[in-house]
């Protein structure tokens, strides 16, 4: 009896000290024991696949197909992303100019999408006030970072700023693959915001609201 | 005395078959090594990025992107432009072929699963992967078992928030009779079901 209870103490301390505890941290892959159906023939976003030349699942749109979508509600009715329309590239129809004034209809359900989208996207860099003091700027990380409140960036029209995010510019890269089209226009509308709050007189509040400066 | 080791023998198997033999322990702690050392401490911890500044599809689609290395590179074509630690980074933007990331979370084939419906529904990132924007190196930190999403399903008023606090990894109801309170409101506001039936997530 007494070299059962050795025995089985030695056994269970054995397979503690060899499987260790819940929660430790390890390396090698968890091991599946009957991976019934766990690991099907079928193809996962972002994993490596055999099947394409390229050898990954995600595949690109082919060149000249169109993505099934949901119009765009702008200020002069619905408009889909692959027209060419000022909504969607920023451009007067025909032409390269700029549009001067946001398509989507302003509303106050835009500007907080807006200001959501901004500060996700564009703080880390420009800053939560759009000055170019965002973190990476304060840490000395980044060396250029554009002031949007700069008289040259206040007076590009809303079709550049569009544009700008869109596709990106010197050393700044493009936010159009990440960013949805109704998106990037609230934030277009949200800087505009950003910039008439620095820009803005006492005059311009409503009177009830001028009481309260100073 | 038989009856004494049979029932220490089994007693002990049965406790290492509980203890050992779920997915708390065999999947709980899993840390790869990753390509690149992508840390989420220094990225949304220090410098207070938002999650779907990466992922940013988590909110419209089943499925959480990786991010490509072009957007890496927004930033570290002027941040640690030299750095050895980002070579292959930027090595991958320059060819195009992705940097191969290990997958750490994945449930199996047979269960459907969907980050749009939790993250617009108001359950946070952290309820199922832990503090991420503590960790130097992801890991598994919740065994996502049947079990685990069971207990969630069941009584969603305990973990509903607000819908901007979903990236918060660090926000906390003010006490749990408010947690309660919000929680109920929410399920009407939001009409949030109890999702129970098996078809729900084997269909
Ligand atoms: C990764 C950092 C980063 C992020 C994020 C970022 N930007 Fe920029 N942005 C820059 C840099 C750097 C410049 C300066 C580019 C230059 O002049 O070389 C710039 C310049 C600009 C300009 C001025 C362009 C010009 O003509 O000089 C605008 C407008 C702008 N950004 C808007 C945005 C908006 C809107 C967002 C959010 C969708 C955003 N940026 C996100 C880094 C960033
Ligand atoms: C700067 C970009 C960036 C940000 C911001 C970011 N992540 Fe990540 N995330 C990554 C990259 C790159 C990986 C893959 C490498 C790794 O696993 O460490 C990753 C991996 C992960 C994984 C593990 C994926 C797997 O294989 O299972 C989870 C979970 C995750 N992130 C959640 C979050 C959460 C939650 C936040 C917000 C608190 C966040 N991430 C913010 C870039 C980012
Ligand atoms: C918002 C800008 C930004 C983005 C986007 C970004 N990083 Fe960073 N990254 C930084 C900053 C700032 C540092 C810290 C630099 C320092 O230590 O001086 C850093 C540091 C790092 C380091 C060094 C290790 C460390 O933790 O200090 C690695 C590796 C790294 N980043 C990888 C990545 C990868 C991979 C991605 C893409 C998924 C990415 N970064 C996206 C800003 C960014
Ligand atoms: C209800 C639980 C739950 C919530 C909430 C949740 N996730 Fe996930 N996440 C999962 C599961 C389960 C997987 C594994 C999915 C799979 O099999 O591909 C996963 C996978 C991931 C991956 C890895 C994708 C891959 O295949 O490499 C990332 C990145 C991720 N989640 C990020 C996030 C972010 C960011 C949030 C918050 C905005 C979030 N998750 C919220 C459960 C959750
Ligand atoms: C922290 C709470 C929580 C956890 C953990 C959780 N869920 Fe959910 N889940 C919810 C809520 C809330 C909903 C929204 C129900 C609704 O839309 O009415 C939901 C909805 C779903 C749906 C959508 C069903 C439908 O008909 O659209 C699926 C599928 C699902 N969950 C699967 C899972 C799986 C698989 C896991 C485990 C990996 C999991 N969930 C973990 C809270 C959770
Ligand atoms: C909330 C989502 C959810 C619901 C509802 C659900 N399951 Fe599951 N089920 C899961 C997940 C996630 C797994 C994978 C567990 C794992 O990988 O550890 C699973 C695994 C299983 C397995 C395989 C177990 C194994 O280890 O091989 C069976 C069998 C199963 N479920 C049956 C059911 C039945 C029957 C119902 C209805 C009563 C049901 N499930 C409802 C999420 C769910």
């Amino acid at each position: 009896m007494r070299y059962f209870f050795a025995l089985f103490a030695v056994s269970v301390a054995a397979v503690i000290a060899l499987l260790g505890f819940r929660g430790s941290h390890f390396r090698k892959p968890p091991l599946y024991i009957f991976p019934d159906m766990e690991f099907q023939l079928k193809l996962r976003p972002q994993a490596p696949s055999g099947f394409f030349p390229n050898g990954r699942t995600s595949q690109l749109p082919v060149p000249g197909t169109i993505a099934r979508a949901v119009p765009v509600q702008t200020a002069s009715g619905p408009v889909f992303p692959f027209e060419d329309a000022p909504v969607n590239t920023g451009w007067v129809v025909g032409t390269t100019n700029f549009v001067e004034h946001n398509p989507l209809p302003i509303t106050s359900a835009l500007l907080k999408r807006g200001q959501q989208r901004y500060t996700i996207n564009c703080a880390p860099c420009h800053g939560g006030l759009a000055d170019g003091n965002g973190i990476t700027r304060k840490i000395g990380a980044m060396a250029v970072v554009a002031n949007l409140h700069d008289k040259r960036i206040v007076e590009m029209p809303d079709g550049e700023l569009f544009y700008v995010i869109t596709h990106g510019r010197n050393l700044m890269g493009p936010y159009g693959a990440q960013v949805s089209i109704e998106d990037r226009w609230a934030v277009v509308a949200y800087l505009r915001a950003l910039q008439l709050a620095r820009l803005g007189e006492p005059e311009d509040l409503p009177p009830q609201l001028r009481t309260l400066l100073k | 005395m038989v009856l004494t080791g049979g029932l220490l023998v089994g007693g002990a198997l049965v406790a290492g078959a509980w203890y050992y033999l779920t997915p708390k322990y065999s999947r709980v702690g899993y840390k790869p090594i990753q390509p690149v050392a992508f840390s989420h401490n220094t990225h949304v911890n220090q410098l207070g990025m938002d999650c779907r500044y990466c992922h940013n599809a988590v909110e419209q689609s089943w499925y959480s992107n990786l991010p490509d290395s072009a957007k890496c590179m927004n930033c570290h074509n002027q941040v640690l432009k030299d750095d050895p630690r980002l070579a292959l980074v930027r090595e991958s933007a320059a060819t195009g072929q992705p940097i191969p990331w290990v997958q750490i979370h994945r449930v199996p084939d047979y269960v459907y699963f969907n980050h749009s419906v939790h993250v617009t529904r108001g359950i946070s990132c952290v309820e199922c992967h832990g503090q991420i924007d503590r960790m130097e190196e992801v890991y598994h930190a919740q065994p996502l078992s049947m079990t685990f999403c069971l207990d969630c399903h069941r009584h969603p008023e305990l973990k509903l928030r607000p819908l901007d606090k979903i990236t918060d990894m660090n926000w906390q109801p003010e006490s749990p009779l408010q947690q309660r309170e919000f929680g109920q409101r929410a399920i009407k506001n939001w009409k949030v079901e109890s999702l129970e039936n098996c078809s729900a997530c084997h269909r």
